[in-house]
């Protein structure tokens, strides 16, 4: 995919170009890249293709998770979750049923009556992953998801995701600017370069599964990899900072 | 934040006991209020009483200034025998039957142009024009030519109160549809909303917000609308009590259909406010009330 953007001076910024990457049934890739390289922009306007057949915004395969909440604050947590198996068409009662089993799954059992404004960030990532994730979808499309949160809640909202996605057969997209997040959580790291937006390299993460993204900190194997892919980020950085300030905008 | 499952939502609890702080704190909180009442009350006593001074005294002339005793007696005086125009709340119900009608319809017809020309963009461009065109002439004047068209029954009352409450809906409509976070309309179509669920499950309930918090100043519209459509010509209402004291001279009865009709309206204001906690329950409820 290209993405190109006018500047206020009639150039062309080029935020994505020519991008492709292919990722397997049920993995999970976690893209890593400078702040503004283009990961957010290649996750909302490229197209997704699953086995082969392009996906359209409104497709049964595809789930997304936003940076900033995205739950109906109008909806309690029970209609906020049942939201998706009623807007294709299950029965009131079927999606209620299907939503409190999943309220369950996340934890949230015991709060169906309360409005997105009486829970707390991490409550309402809860919500928000259990809306995306009763529609069984076959892509997770992830746009920083856990940014917003403090660092404890995060670690607890990341163990959380990696158990719930292993009972799936999805694969995910995960964007992030955190390196340590990308190797805790994915199968695979793609490290981004910066405007444009191409894929410098991919790295394999082959630590065991069950993990702990708290404990999976120390291993040694994690401090390498880590070493390694930072070589790699800190040149896109630095390439990026100076992108900038030749555009000066 | 561990497990918010075992968390009990009430667990939050202190002790009841209040330190000595907290005990000085509440006293001077008390004080504060009550010191803020009696002043209230002062510049109550002090406007009241000087009309009344200046009335009795000669100062002002109570045949054209009127006199808060002579309003008194007067409201008094409606309200158990009726006013020379008839039974009071005859009047009462009349004005408020228009009033509530002008509101409902105008709030209805607001909404749904309002939605409408928010969810269309060549309905938009092609009418936006003409709304605001519309808002800028001064619509009180139009109930002049209602009351010429309608008669002067209910109809011609209800006809400008609705063309002042409809602007001030439809504005707000507009915008609240306007301005639904564009997350949360992505988020519902990626959910599998089709455009007929993102209107009625997203876009209505997201611009609610803007469409209630209009509904206060809608509602003084439509009560404006209905008593100066009975001033203008009408054979009943608050407006026509208003229209006939002032025909006889009578300033006391000015003011008394003017003390009722306040009355009256902080009563539907309240009413209003009881509707806006109904249609938006997910608020918290410490919202600070617009004025």
């Amino acid at each position: 995919m290209t993405k190109r953007f006018r500047t206020p001076r009639g150039t062309f910024y080029v935020a994505v170009h020519s991008l492709t990457c292919a990722i397997a049934r049920g993995e999970f890739c976690a893209i890593v890249g400078p702040t503004g390289s283009g990961k957010s922009t290649t996750l909302n306007r490229g197209h997704v293709s699953v086995l082969g057949k392009p996906v359209t915004t409104r497709s049964e395969n595809v789930g997304y998770m936003f940076q900033t909440d995205a739950i109906f604050p109008w909806k309690n947590v029970l209609q906020n979750v049942a939201t998706g198996p009623l807007y294709r068409g299950a029965s009131r009662g079927e999606a209620a049923r299907r939503a409190r089993e999943w309220i369950g799954r996340v934890g949230l059992a015991g709060f169906e009556d309360r409005y997105p404004n009486q829970l707390s960030g991490g409550m309402r990532k809860r919500v928000a992953l259990a809306q995306t994730l009763i529609n069984g979808p076959a892509v997770l499309l992830m746009d920083e998801p856990f940014a917003a949160l403090d660092v404890q809640t995060r670690t607890l909202m990341e163990n959380e995701l990696l158990e719930l996605w292993s009972g799936t057969s999805a694969s995910v997209v995960f964007v992030t600017h955190d390196l340590e997040e990308a190797i805790a959580l994915a199968d695979r790291v793609l490290v981004f370069t910066a405007a444009p937006a191409t894929l410098k390299r991919s790295y394999p993460i082959d630590l065991p599964r069950p993990r702990n993204v708290t404990e999976v900190r120390f291993d040694p194997h994690f401090t390498q990899l880590y070493q390694r892919i930072w070589e790699d980020l800190r040149e896109a950085v630095i390439a990026y900072e100076r992108s900038i300030k030749e555009i000066t905008f | 934040m561990s497990d918010p499952s075992k968390r009990s939502p009430s667990d939050t609890r202190i002790p009841e006991v209040l330190t000595a702080d907290e005990q000085a704190a509440e006293v001077r909180e008390h004080r504060r209020y009550w010191l803020e009442r009696l002043l209230q009350i002062g510049v109550f006593t002090v406007l009241v009483g000087g009309w009344e001074v200046s009335a009795r005294t000669g100062f002002a002339d109570p045949f054209f200034f009127g006199q808060p005793s002579g309003i008194a007696a007067t409201v008094w005086r409606w309200a158990r025998r009726g006013t020379p125009q008839g039974p009071l709340w005859q009047h009462v119900v009349v004005t408020l039957e228009e009033t509530v009608l002008a509101f409902s319809l105008g709030v209805l017809i607001g909404v749904i142009a309002g939605f409408a020309l928010g969810r269309n963009r060549t309905l938009a461009a092609v009418f936006g024009p003409y709304v605001r065109m519309g808002n800028a002439i001064p619509r009180v004047i139009l109930g002049s030519i209602f009351v010429i068209w309608l008669g002067l029954g209910m109809a011609s009352k209800v006809a400008l109160g609705v063309t002042l409450t409809f602007f001030v809906v439809f504005f707000n409509a507009f915008q609240g549809v306007r301005e639904v976070d564009p997350n949360l309309v992505n988020n519902a179509r990626i959910l599998g909303a089709n455009p007929h669920q993102l209107s009625f499950d997203v876009m209505l309930p997201a611009a609610l917000g803007w469409i209630t918090s209009s509904l206060h100043t809608s509602f003084g519209f439509a009560l404006v609308g209905a008593v100066v459509g009975e001033f203008l010509g009408a054979t009943h209402g608050l407006g026509y009590l208003v229209a006939a004291a002032q025909g006889a001279f009578n300033a006391n009865g000015v003011f008394a259909a003017m003390v009722i009709l306040s009355v009256v309206a902080l009563i539907a204001d309240a009413l209003v406010t009881w509707l806006e906690r109904r249609l938006t329950p997910w608020r918290p409820s410490t919202r600070a009330r617009d004025v």
